[in-house]
Parts: structure tokens; sequence; C-alpha cells
């Protein structure tokens, strides 16, 4: 790694970061890491500093801490976070907890989620709303496998922005040569799920130091911004750039000369004139409105909650989803897709469950393939899914569905499973493509061997193309030498 | 009525008013996408309304979410008889603007056993009058869901709450057993009894409330700004001395002073801070330095830490 003690690693700098300012979207991030790498007191520390907390609530704290103080004299951040009573008597965090706080430049939403291996569904939970994730290991231990965890079900769930929070960096003596090596390690991993967007910041989150505010004084050697003007400037992902999707929530009719259609826009944007496609129908029509209660608008874009109004009468109903008629969903009766398994009975094979997305809801079996083994980050055979597993399925329907790819449009490339008999959300999914019965690493079709030097195999990997299909992909780093050994053994 | 009311109302034609800040609009835009799901997958919703700013934002929001159509629900007020007098006289108008179908419900046990939170002390008197009230008219109408303005950043316990939150048929919350909730998919599925507490305003805060309230010139009850108006000091809050329900203890006198309140409720329950915070502008600057949170002015929620949780588990909203 170069000498720079900027440890901002942004492999790629080519998604540009917007100017962040007040008049921007809320960024959703979430916290991963475990109890020991004092993630609530980096939380507390965020609410703390932005003035998040206030007197009666740290009050409150101090009151049932007992004097249980850190040695700053502040009150014990992680009562401050664990809301709930049967948590605080176990002394663990057990679900995804949501925090708000603010600078001068912009808000952001938290997901709290625990650490501990058994609630990969919380952290999958949290991360399917996050743009960004911060990951936080402790500077004395450096990148454990439950890091890599955390990064793989970030990724998965579509993060592209990693931040790493090398905590208790005060413990080590400010170690520079310690950040440098936990840093370089943590690009690689990065780099492997292709997550371009990567800083790493030497924190004390016990004493202030690079969160919000900076470290300079113990720290004269990092020169990087602190935790909270990494977050300013991040991006937040938006549906916008693709084809123009509403799924309808609901028909609006309040009297016989208006029938409005109304919904989210869930990708790209929309105006009067526009032809569109009804689906699964198929029937075309234009724009002829597009109505809210302030104004008659002369465009929406993705995020905007619409009433529609076409130019014909057309048969259009809630869960049908209105398109673009030059840029369509995938409609089909059976895709591939990987989903979060969450309860306790996993993902029966063969069960007939209900799958929701956007306003459609609708019958459909789910065939699992294969198990993402975390520690290695290989999908292995599977035909069941247990709980806090994550497969690779094939869904089939009764009806026509209609899908975006997850890569694609974050909103109609998601679903959740719903167990008919118990009325549960069992799983989180995302539509990885129509289904083929070919592809997959276990499967027998014609492969190719390349060898590349690693910086360039690794922007490779980084690229959009790999982002659907890095699990197809098999990495080994070793030198060149040893390259052209191995090939020249496949030539015999 | 105050002049800063007299003013929104005055403005409140929309025709001139800028664009939403894409803070503010990114959260009113969840807030109408989870009014129409739930309209679209429940037979009989309801809305929770109790006044307050947050139930005014959150009126506001569904008139915006079904438009041009009627709200298609009933607003439910769950009165204690203890409420303000100028909040009851806020709603009639409302009603009456809007077109609004209102109920309202009070706990008949409350004439019947004379509860008051004089009486009664506050804990007793909130499970009775508001807790158990709630369940009453939520029986009576054999809802199915029930908006709510709760908000995640209002206390501990509600930050790990769910946008949908499922009840049993008793009412009760089980934190422990919540459904996982991803994206902007929100499961429905509920057996016969069972119910859904919907809360469109979850990921606001009160800064929010208060700059999407300036923003949109939504009415609010004018004790929100500040007057000259006489109260008494009891436990370390100021009481409003309007009601003549209010008997003076020995040592305590009405005192005169510039105040208003962070929240409404009960009126005997609910304190005042000294303010001089007569506009929104006002109410936002003293907000953006103050150093307590709005729930301090409850009195229920000081019985001890953890007491919102264990009314949430007997089915407080």
């Amino acid at each position: 790694m170069t000498a720079s003690a900027t440890a901002t690693v942004a492999a790629f700098p080519a998604v540009e970061t917007e100017r962040a300012s007040r008049d921007s979207r809320p960024l959703r991030l979430i916290t991963c890491g475990s109890v020991d790498d004092g993630k609530s007191t980096l939380i507390g520390r965020l609410l703390w500093d932005t003035k998040a907390v206030k007197e009666d609530q740290a009050a409150t704290l101090q009151r049932d801490s007992s004097g249980k103080q850190n040695d700053l004299g502040l009150p014990d951040f992680a009562l401050l976070l664990d809301g709930l009573q049967a948590e605080r008597e176990q002394g663990i965090t057990i679900d995804v907890a949501y925090r708000y706080f603010s600078t001068d430049r912009r808000s952001f939403i938290v997901a709290d989620t625990p650490g501990h291996e058994q609630y990969t569904r919380n952290m999958a939970t949290g991360a399917s709303t996050a743009d960004l994730a911060v990951l936080l290991v402790d500077a004395r231990t450096g990148i454990l496998e439950q890091t890599r965890r955390h990064a793989t079900i970030a990724t998965l769930m579509g993060i592209r922005q990693f931040v790493l929070a090398v905590n208790k960096i005060d413990l080590t003596g400010y170690d520079r040569a310690r950040f440098e090596e936990i840093s370089h390690e943590f690009k690689e991993l990065a780099l492997s799920l292709g997550v371009k967007q990567i800083t790493a910041i030497p924190v004390s989150a016990l004493k202030g130091e690079n969160v919000v505010y900076d470290g300079r004084a113990s720290m004269p050697w990092y020169e990087g911004p602190t935790l909270v003007e990494t977050l300013e400037k991040a991006t937040v992902r938006s549906n916008q750039t693709v084809g123009f999707r509403l799924p309808v929530q609901r028909v609006s009719r309040p009297g016989e000369s208006f029938r409005g259609y109304q919904g989210t826009v869930a990708g790209g944007a929309v105006k009067p004139g526009d032809s569109v496609v009804v689906l699964p129908s198929g029937m075309v029509a234009n724009v002829k409105q597009i109505v809210t209660f302030d104004l008659v608008r002369n465009a929406a874009v993705a995020g905007d909650a619409i009433t529609l109004v076409l130019d014909r009468q057309v048969d259009v109903s809630r869960g049908d989803m209105i398109v673009s008629i030059d840029s369509q969903p995938m409609t089909g009766r059976k895709f591939d897709a990987q989903i979060v398994a969450m309860q306790p009975e996993g993902i029966e094979p063969g069960k007939r469950y209900w799958l929701k997305s956007g306003s459609r809801r609708q019958r459909v079996t789910v065939a699992p393939a294969s198990q993402l083994d975390l520690k290695s980050g290989k999908w292995n055979a599977a035909e069941a899914l247990p709980m806090n597993a994550i497969g690779k399925v094939a869904l089939t329907f009764d009806e026509q569905a209609i899908f975006d790819t997850y890569e694609q449009n974050r909103t109609t490339g998601a679903f959740i499973l719903i167990d008919p008999d118990t009325h549960n959300t069992i799983a989180g999914g995302m539509i990885t493509g129509r289904h083929s019965e070919l592809g997959g690493i276990h499967k027998g079709d014609e492969r190719v061997i390349l060898s590349l030097p690693a910086d360039l195999a690794d922007k490779l990997m980084a690229t959009e193309i790999f982002a659907s299909r890095r699990h197809d992909a098999e990495v080994r780093h070793t030198n060149a030498g040893r390259a052209a050994e191995l090939l020249a053994d496949l030539d015999e | 009525m105050s002049d800063n009311r007299n003013e929104a109302e005055a403005r409140s034609t929309a025709a001139s008013k800028p664009p939403l800040d894409p803070h503010l609009k990114a959260l009113e835009n969840e807030a109408i996408h989870i009014f129409r799901e739930v309209a679209a997958e429940f037979e009989r919703p309801v809305m929770l309304y109790s006044i307050g700013k947050d139930s005014s934002v959150l009126l506001h929001l569904a008139r915006k979410a079904f438009h041009p159509g009627r709200v298609p629900f009933p607003l439910l007020h769950v009165n204690t008889g203890w409420k303000f007098a100028e909040m009851i006289a806020f709603r009639d108008e409302i009603v009456k603007r809007y077109d609004l179908d209102l109920i309202e419900h009070v706990n008949p046990r409350g004439a019947a056993e004379n509860v008051t939170p004089f009486t009664h002390g506050s804990a007793r008197y909130t499970d009775i009058m508001k807790t158990e009230a709630l369940r009453q008219a939520l029986d009576a109408g054999k809802y199915d869901a029930a908006f709510g303005g709760a908000r995640r950043d209002e206390e501990a316990s509600r930050a790990k709450e769910r946008i949908y939150s499922f009840r049993t048929p008793d009412h009760r919350w089980d934190p422990r057993n919540q459904r996982p909730e991803l994206w902007n998919i929100y499961n429905g599925m509920i057996n016969r009894g069972e119910s859904v507490r919907a809360f469109p305003l979850s990921n606001w805060t009160e800064v929010d409330i208060w700059r999407y309230i300036q923003a949109e010139n939504i009415p609010i009850v004018p004790l929100y700004f500040a007057e000259k108006r006489p109260y008494i000091e009891r436990d370390g809050m100021m009481i409003l001395a309007e009601d003549p329900r209010l008997e003076l203890l020995p040592g305590e006198t009405k005192q005169e002073g510039l105040i208003r309140f962070r929240t409404l409720g009960c009126f005997p329950l609910t304190g005042a801070i000294r303010s001089t915070a007569t506009t929104l502008d006002d109410i936002i600057s003293e907000l953006e330095t103050a150093t307590v949170s709005e729930r301090q002015g409850r009195a229920i929620d000081r019985d001890q830490s953890g007491s919102m949780e264990k009314k949430k588990r007997e089915g407080y909203f």
C-alpha cells in the first residue's frame, strides 16, 4: 500500500460524490460490528456529539446506569441504545433499531443491527434500505471472519459504499502502521466483493476522535475525513436512471369522471404524453396527467408518490405495473433469486408461499439450489435453507410475475416471502434474472481460466458486469510464476 | 385564537407554495406510500387522531395520499375528558373544514368510577382512560389497521418499532416477535381478530415535523405558540390553570407568564415550557438549540425508564 496516511482508498472515483448539502435526501446507513468492537459506543458517540441526545434522556440514562459511566464521565451509551427491557436484561441487542441524527448538511437514519452470528436476518433487514455500511473493527484484533460475513451480506443486499471504522485506535497507541495494515486487508476484501467506494478511518469512539470531531491532536498522521464528514459526502442511491416503473397500489375513483392509478414511482421518470404499458395485461396507453395534492405536475421521478391518469380506458388494478414502453421489465413464471431465510422453520422446498413485491402478491414455490458459506464465500449445493441461510433459489409462479434484476432496480427486483400458515415474513429476496437451467459454478458448462495482474483483476471484478455474477467467478491470488505453471498444466 | 394560526390559514391556499426540500419530500413520499398500502390491503382501517402536531401532519399526509378522493377511513379520537379546551375546539373545526368522519370514544369507566388524573395517579389514569379506552374503541369498530403518528426518535422503545406493528387479538405488542420488515415491502397478512398499527411518521424527527408544518402551512392548535397564559407549578411542571376542575393545593398560586407546549395531551399531565416562540420560525430555532427532549414534559414517561415499553405491551399506542 502507498505511504499516504490518507486512508481514503476509493479505488474508483468514477461515481461522483454529490456535493453534500441540507438539500439532500436523508442518508440511510447500517452499522455492523460486534458488541466487543464498541458499536454501541460509536453510535452513542455519534448521537451525543451531534446533540441528538437531550439532557433529560441522558439524565434517565445516568439514573438507570447507577454510576455505570465510562472513564470520561459520559453515560453508558449502550443503555441509551438498547431500548427494550428484555434486551437490557440479557445485555445484548436482539433486533434492528433505527436512530436519527443530523448535521448542518444532512440528516441520517442509522439501522443499528446486532453483530452476533445468528442474527444474519436482522442485518439483512437493516441493509435492505441502506445506502452505505459502516463496518466496525477493533484495531487490536483487526479484520475478523465476522467482518467478512457482514461485508458479504451488505454487498448481497445491494450496498456499494463501505466505511471501515478502525475503533479503539487509542489502545494501540495510535499505531499508524497497524491502521494501514487493517485498511489494506479490508480494501482487498471489499474489492473482492465488488465494492468500489471504501473509506477507512482510525477512530476512538470512546474519546470521540474522528467520529464527529477530528482526532488530529492524537493522530497527526491521519489527514482523511472524520466519520461524519464521510457520511455527509456519501451518495444516495436512486432508481432514476432506469426505465419508468409504477407499481399500482390502488385505483382512485372519487367520481365517474376521474380514474387515477396511485403508487410510488419505482424507477425512471414519467411525463404527460409518454407511452406506457400496463403489465401483465400488455395494454398500451399514454399518460394524460400526473396528479398530486399540490398541483398537476409536468413530470415525476423515482421516489415520488403520484396519481397517474391515462388517456384511455384500460383495465388496471392493484398489483399491476405501469412501465415505459421502450424499457420494460422481465415477465415470466420462472425466476432466479437470492434469498435470506428469516424464521426458524427455514425454507421448505416445494411449499407454496406468498411472494410480495411492490404491491403485487402472488403464489410461488421455491426450489433452493445452493447455500452461501459465509466463511469461505463459496456456494454449496443445498436442498433446503435453514434460518439465517443465504441461498440461491428458483422461483416458480402460478401466474405471470414482473421483475427487474435487483442489481438494476432495488425496488422492482426485491421481494419478501410470507408463510401462508403463520402469515410471518420468512425471507427477503433479490431477483438475479430469469430462471436458467444452466449456469452456476457447480454446473458442467464451459469455463475460462484467466491469469491477470492482481490490480487489474480487482478492477475487473469491481465492474458492473461482475456485480450480478460475482459468485459465478472463482478468484485465487498467486504469483506470476506459479500462475504460468498452472496454465501450463492445463495445456498438457 | 392566536395570530399565527390565522396567518397560517390565510396562507393555506397552496398555489404559490415553493416545492418541498428533498429531505421532507422523501419523508412525505414514504408516508403517502404507507397510507395507500394500508388502505388497499386492510378491510377496516382507522386513523388515531390525538389533535397534536404529529396528528395534524398525519392528517395532512392522509389527505395528500388520497387526493382527489376523500380520506377513505374515519378518525378516532380517544378522549379522556381532560384535554385542553382549545384542542377540542380545534378538532371540531378541522373535522368540519376537511369533511372528515370522526369517532370519539371516552371510557365509560371514567365517569362511572370518577377516574381523574388527580385521584388515580398518572399511571393508573393513563391505563384506564387511554390504553383501555383505545382497546375498547378498536374492538367496537372491528378495525384491522390503525394509523398512528408515533415516531421512532421519540423514545427508546420506539426505536425498534416496525412501520407495520403487528398486534394480537388482545392488542398486545410482543417486541421479541416482530415480523422482519425489508425495503418498503410491508406484510399486511393477518388472521381475523389480529390487527396492525401502522406508523407513517416512523422516520420523522421532531424538527422534521415542525419544518413540514411550516412548509405546508398546516394548521395546529395555538397552544404550541408562546402566549401569556395562567399556570401553576406542581411536581416541577408548569400546569395550565384555565380549567375550573384544577384545584389549587395548599401553597400553590396562579401565576402568569409567556409559555407554550411542546406536546399536547391531558392538561393536568402536560407541562409547559417558558418560551418566547410565537412563530414557526421561532419554534424551529428554539428546537434546534433545545437541550431537553419533547417528552420531558410528559408525566407518564417519567414513572420509570422503560415505562413506555410496558404501556406498549399492554396496548398503549
